[in-house]
């Protein structure tokens, strides 16, 4: 055996690995990249899903946004107020109180309640059935129940029953509002989580032409607006709609509503989706009152 | 002056369905009566839609304004009857949705409006007066996209006008409404280019005819000989009447993507355009009828109708007999472009260039619920503007916005070429459409986000200065 092999490659190899240490040394002092360290806290206290609700490119491209001050440290609609406060906390930026909201879908016309009045056949989608004539559902402002706002949904928190009934999970829901952007008749509304009253039409017909359209369609008769407390609900366009920075949750209005349209959600443990719509007793008429007594 | 060999018009692409003319191609115009009642929407145009001049219980006659716009790219809207306004309001329009419209009583008297005068001699008249009247009259393009008139007879003064092209090519299997106007009116016809060439200052004119009408281009040649104005025989395929097509193929001109046939010195209008021009230059009466071609398989006795504007479909197809059986589809226009309608109390508009009404087996087919493409290329190869449809149809499928847009989506013509030739019947130009649609939408929503971002940091980036 030639020992003097061996040491010759032993030499030649570490000289080698020396120089090209030495280069990559250099090169990392030379070409070093400020990376603000608070990037990466950023993305750490970001929810992780890249579900682009912020409008930019994925949490990464968030934080950088949120870094360079091209992004407010509320950026992230799906993380709700506890990523906006960790972010702020990172930032050094005050977070005044924020709301976690949640998708309300504003109809709730099945296919046994909102007539056919066209076949349509043409591209699985709302968008591409609101450009064909609206598609076959007799009301033109409801419901297409063609899923578009289900598959945008990043958490599934949207699905369809067999009655084309759109039905969000509450649990899951963060409120992102993709869906909201997707609908292309603008049905779905982000609202605070707490709200329990809701208006589930959004019909711009009013009276007889309402219900020819849908049997529990809003038909605009403004008995909700008389008997809010809080002066919450208004009628315009032909539907009733809440404004939830009033809104005090008394359900008066849904008890009002002539064809239920105003209906109370009710959380339930354990539910699947979080809870259930319920119809309140109504008000009796005042000559039933009467024979009561 | 001389015709022109259809060989050499050999275009990109296209198609060949069967013409399906014969039902209607000889049948002449005949005038019919409006309803008792005529509903007139206040959008017949592309552009600013018109406010009504009219409220209930006002009296009307024909050819009074009913609607007009201050915008630039619109076009009045007059009365097609003569009676009183039962009510302003909202209806369902043939192009989707409800738009607001005016519902006359129609007295049946159809008194002329006393106001109503002609411009005047044409021939020694300001190119600017010449547009005030095309607007005035209320003329869009008749071809069924209802461009208003006046504004493309506004080129701006960087774009010399050449060449005015009538478009006659009809390529739109069923319908025979310009056909029959080029052999009944190819006097008036010939009038009205002259006179758009006059309002654009253009020194040649060309009438173009699909050479499946034989007949309505000898008329033209008869009527137009040592008048200086060719005409044009285009062998027949579809969509040969699309304008980008038809200067491509006369002239050998490429419009450029995003561009107007004025970039490359042209303007083309339908030949029931230039009618209408030279009907109101000689009449004073403004557009408040049109004609509209009544067909298909289930039509009884299929005919072209000079229709009121505002006439239902329904008493349309009932001047033809009626329906012979259940149709399973009407559609306004053709089938190739033409509109799905789900009620037949849509009015007839300025840009109904026909009603369509076909039977249950031939619409009886089914869409795929997910788009599947074979990869057969046959949408590639007749697509007369050198797309891919079949990849502009998946990404908006698959939602790829950005891809559509470098694929240059804007620049489908939506003829339909591509859905007709697909083996797996996939809807390729809904799905363009709605990609369109979607592009537009979300520009529109990034702006105002962008907005609202600008908003939002402006105040914390204050309070981090602070710290």
């Amino acid at each position: 055996m030639d020992w003097s092999l061996i040491w010759k490659a032993a030499i030649a190899l570490s000289g080698f690995g020396a120089l090209l240490g030495a280069i990559l040394a250099v090169a990392s002092k030379r070409f070093h990249v400020e990376v603000d360290p608070r990037v990466a806290e950023v993305l750490e206290a970001l929810p992780g899903s890249n579900c682009g609700a912020c409008g930019l490119p994925g949490c990464e491209a968030a934080a950088e946004a949120v870094v360079k001050g091209d992004a407010p440290v509320t950026v992230c609609k799906a993380g709700g107020p506890d990523v906006a406060a960790e972010v702020g906390r990172i930032m050094g930026v005050e977070v005044g109180s924020l709301v976690p909201l949640v998708a309300h879908i504003h109809c709730r016309g099945g296919k046994s309640l909102s007539p056919i009045r066209a076949i349509y056949q043409g591209v699985n989608s709302c968008r591409a059935a609101e450009i064909a004539s609206g598609g076959g559902k007799a009301c033109p402002f409801g419901c297409l129940g063609l899923e578009d706002c289900a598959n945008v949904c990043p958490v599934n928190a949207i699905t369809f029953d067999e009655e084309h009934i759109r039905h969000v999970n509450v649990r899951k829901c963060t409120g992102c509002g993709l869906c909201a952007d997707v609908c292309p008749r603008d049905l779905i509304q982000m609202v605070p989580a707490s709200a329990t009253v809701f208006v589930r039409c959004k019909c711009q017909y009013t009276g007889k032409k309402a219900l020819s359209v849908c049997k529990v369609a809003c038909i605009g008769c403004k008995k909700c607006e008389k008997v809010c407390p809080a002066d919450a609900i208004h009628v315009s366009n032909g539907f009733a709609s809440i404004d939830y920075e009033k809104c005090t949750n008394c359900g008066e209005c849904a008890a009002a509503c002539p064809t239920d349209s105003i209906q109370l959600w009710e959380a339930r443990e354990g539910h699947p989706e979080g809870g259930v719509f319920v119809v309140p007793e109504k008000k009796r008429k005042r000559d039933d009152r009467g024979s009561d007594q | 002056m001389g015709r022109t060999s259809g060989l050499l018009y050999r275009i990109r692409g296209g198609v060949h369905p069967s013409d399906s003319k014969e039902p209607s191609a000889g049948k002449e115009i005949r005038r019919i009566e409006a309803p008792a009642t005529v509903t007139i929407p206040m959008r017949q145009h592309i552009g600013a839609p018109c406010v009504p001049r009219v409220g209930k219980g006002d009296e009307v006659l024909v050819g009074t304004v009913i609607g007009d716009s201050e915008a630039f790219v619109s076009a009045p809207i007059h009365s097609s009857v003569s009676g009183k306004v039962a009510r302003v309001a909202p209806q369902p329009h043939p192009a989707g949705g409800e738009v607001l419209a005016v519902i006359i009583e129609n007295d049946g008297s159809y008194r002329r409006d006393p106001n109503l005068e002609p411009p005047g001699p044409w021939e020694d008249m300001e190119p600017e007066r010449i547009r005030e009247a095309v607007r005035a009259a209320g003329i869009v393009g008749l071809g069924g996209a209802a461009f208003p008139t006046h504004v493309k007879l506004s080129p701006p003064g960087e774009y010399p006008i050449d060449t005015v092209i009538l478009n006659g090519a009809e390529c739109e299997p069923f319908l025979t409404s310009d056909y029959r106007l080029l052999l009944e009116e190819p006097d008036s016809v010939l009038e009205g280019i002259r006179i758009i060439m006059r309002a654009v200052g253009a020194r040649r004119g060309i009438v173009a005819i699909e050479d499946n009408k034989p007949a309505a281009i000898k008329a033209m040649e008869s009527s137009a000989r040592g008048s200086g104005i060719e005409v044009a025989s285009l062998r027949t395929r579809y969509p040969q009447g699309a304008e980008k097509v038809l200067i491509a193929n006369l002239l050998r001109r490429e419009v450029p993507s995003g561009g107007l046939p004025m970039h490359v010195g042209v303007v083309v209008n339908n030949v029931g355009t230039a009618h209408a021009i030279a009907q109101y230059f000689s009449q004073g009466m403004p557009l408040v009828e049109r004609v509209v071609t009544v067909t298909g398989s289930v039509v009884r006795e299929p005919s072209n109708l000079l229709v009121p504007l505002g006439t239902s479909f329904a008493h349309a197809v009932e001047a033809c007999g009626g329906f012979t059986e259940p149709p399973g589809k009407v559609i306004m226009g053709g089938p190739m472009m033409g509109l799905a309608q789900h009620t037949m109390e849509v009015p007839v508009i300025k840009g109904t260039s026909g009603i369509l009404a076909l039977s249950r087996e031939e619409t009886g087919y089914s869409v795929p619920a997910e788009p599947v493409c074979i990869r057969c290329g046959r949408c590639v190869d007749v697509c007369p503007m050198g797309l891919i449809p079949t990849y502009l149809g998946s990404y908006a499928h698959n939602e790829k916005w950005d891809l559509l847009h470098r694929l240059h989506i804007e620049d489908c013509i939506e003829c339909g070429c591509c859905t007709y030739t697909c083996p797996t019947k996939n809807p390729l130009v809904q799905l363009i459409k709605t990609g369109k649609a979607e592009l537009a939408r979300r520009k529109q929503q990034a702006d105002r986000r962008e907005a609202e971002r600008r908003e939002a940091v402006g105040e914390s980036g204050e309070a981090g200065k602070d710290e």
